[in-house]
């Protein structure tokens, strides 16, 4: 039983294009260009924010950038202690990433224990010569050494709020939303 | 959605929905296979006994593979040189195994029924790798995974299973998963091999191969057992043969494009000719293939469960 005590949405349609506007552009200037980049999305909605940075780096520099898509299941630290394992979904790197600069995409950034485990699981597909890391939101509280270089928006949140990112491409109105909700059983956020 | 049982014990007490659950589970674990590194750590720190009381290679190795591919710890008993051949009960070994904190027994026994009887008394999860002429419900799940990946889908299809029926744990197994999943099945071979009121689990029965084959899109041959030559099931190997073996001339009888199947180890020349066995219609090493990628699939799936010791 989950029960909403309050929702408010923090950014619109309009406000996640122009943070991803931004961000695509800081990736091209901070690698010099778009020489042996490539995109990774953490599923689910890293992907869809992957292929929206992709257009708009195609629409600034005309050239197609390599992505990819990462689920991180088989990888996270929380897989015993769920009372059921997440549904599996496939993984698709179609490029090589030796000596690639990578950069992985998430929605939220939150205690960093995605991010570990998606750095855990693109590590085994080579040695990329750089890792990057875009997210479209940063809600702090961090529990690893971990950072993004690329953030849309820093969001000061409670430990027990949750940040939600949602998309067209899931059937939703482009926007951000922060909830505050109680769950009877108290379970531990992702 | 998950897969809610301790167990995998056969396809008969599965649903549509969680046979469904492991096949598309399966399809993540198969690309992990054509990775340069074959691992992820999934299952690190969890342990999977192979427990076998019966001689195999492809389905030991296959469960092997697909626990070390999942980074759990592999050990595998068979009868000859453990304790088993000391006269120690299956129980007895079981529970000894369990109190090394195994999370996960994959047991291989002659008798029917012996996954079941386990998985009674230990909290470890068991997997059946077949037991007697019962089930053998890794192999239905990777011959229905090969089914759908070549043809597509399984509802409305058209599979014979041809061989000795009575005595295979292969062909009830796949009569379970095939029939829940909406395929029709023919049953095809000797009298003396199709067990008596078979009828009852949805199939129909040939006696005939040109008949049993007519139209099919999948065939899947079963091995005759050698060693149960001169019971009286069949006069000899060589008329058989000649009846229900599978060869390129009778094979013209299925569909164009059926597929031929076959769970290993192949009799060359008995059940299956060799042609056929390496024709453009086998896809016996796809079998063996997605073998591991079901069983990976079902190991994760299983370990959602509490560990015995937590």
């Amino acid at each position: 039983m989950t029960i909403t005590l309050y929702e408010k949405v923090i950014c619109d349609r309009a406000g996640i294009n122009r943070s991803l506007s931004r961000i695509a552009h800081e990736i091209i200037e901070k690698n010099k260009g778009t020489q042996n980049l490539a995109l990774v999305g953490i599923r689910t909605c890293g992907v869809h924010l992957a292929q929206r940075l992709k257009k708009k780096i195609f629409e600034v520099e005309k050239v197609e950038i390599p992505t990819g898509t990462l689920d991180i299941t088989l990888y996270r630290d929380d897989l015993g202690s769920k009372k059921a394992p997440p549904v599996l979904k496939t993984t698709e790197i179609p490029f090589d990433v030796n000596d690639k600069v990578v950069v992985l995409v998430d929605d939220v950034l939150f205690t960093g224990r995605t991010i570990r485990a998606a750095l855990g699981s693109l590590l085994d597909y080579g040695r990329p010569r750089a890792v990057q890391l875009a997210v479209l939101i940063d809600r702090g509280h961090r529990e690893l050494p971990i950072r993004a270089d690329f953030v849309g928006k820093n969001l000061p949140t409670g430990k027990d709020e949750k940040v939600k990112v949602l998309l067209e491409e899931e059937g939703e109105d482009d926007r951000v939303v922060i909830l505050h909700s109680r769950r009877e059983d108290r379970e531990k956020p992702a | 959605m998950s897969l809610k049982r301790k167990d995998l014990l056969g396809l008969k007490e599965l649903s549509k929905e969680e046979i469904g659950l492991i096949l598309d589970t399966a399809i993540s674990f198969k690309e992990i296979a054509s990775r340069e590194i074959k691992k992820v750590p999934t299952l690190r720190g969890k342990t999977i006994i192979n427990l076998f009381y019966e001689a195999s290679t492809r389905t030991r190795t296959s469960f092997e593979l697909a626990g070390k591919r999942l980074s759990a710890d592999v050990i595998n008993i068979s009868q000859a040189g453990s304790s088993v051949s000391k006269g120690e009960t299956l129980l007895d070994t079981a529970r000894n195994i369990e109190a090394m904190n195994a999370d996960m027994i994959v047991i291989r026994h002659a008798s029917s029924g012996a996954a079941e009887f386990l998985a009674r008394h230990v909290k470890s999860s068991v997997i059946n790798a077949g037991d007697g002429a019962h089930e053998h419900p890794t192999q239905g799940l990777l011959d229905l995974f090969t089914i759908r990946e070549k043809l597509g889908r399984i509802e409305g299809i058209t599979v014979a299973i041809a061989g000795d029926i009575a005595h295979s744990r292969v062909a009830r197994s796949n009569i379970y998963g095939l029939t829940k999943l909406g395929a029709n099945i023919r049953v095809i071979g000797p009298p003396t091999m199709i067990p008596k009121g078979i009828e009852a689990m949805g199939v129909s029965v040939h006696h005939d191969l040109k008949e049993g084959i007519r139209d099919v899109d999948v065939i899947m041959m079963l091995r005759i057992q050698l060693e149960r030559q001169g019971k009286g099931l069949f006069p000899t190997i060589r008329e058989y043969s000649e009846i229900f073996g599978l060869s390129k001339e009778k094979l013209k009888w299925a569909k164009s494009n059926a597929l031929v199947m076959h769970p290993g180890p192949v009799n060359r020349g008995v059940e299956i000719m060799p042609d056929v066995a390496d024709g453009l219609s086998s896809v016996i090493l796809d079998q063996v293939t997605n073998g591991v990628a079901v069983r990976m699939a079902v190991l994760f799936l299983l370990s959602g469960q509490p560990s015995p010791a937590g």
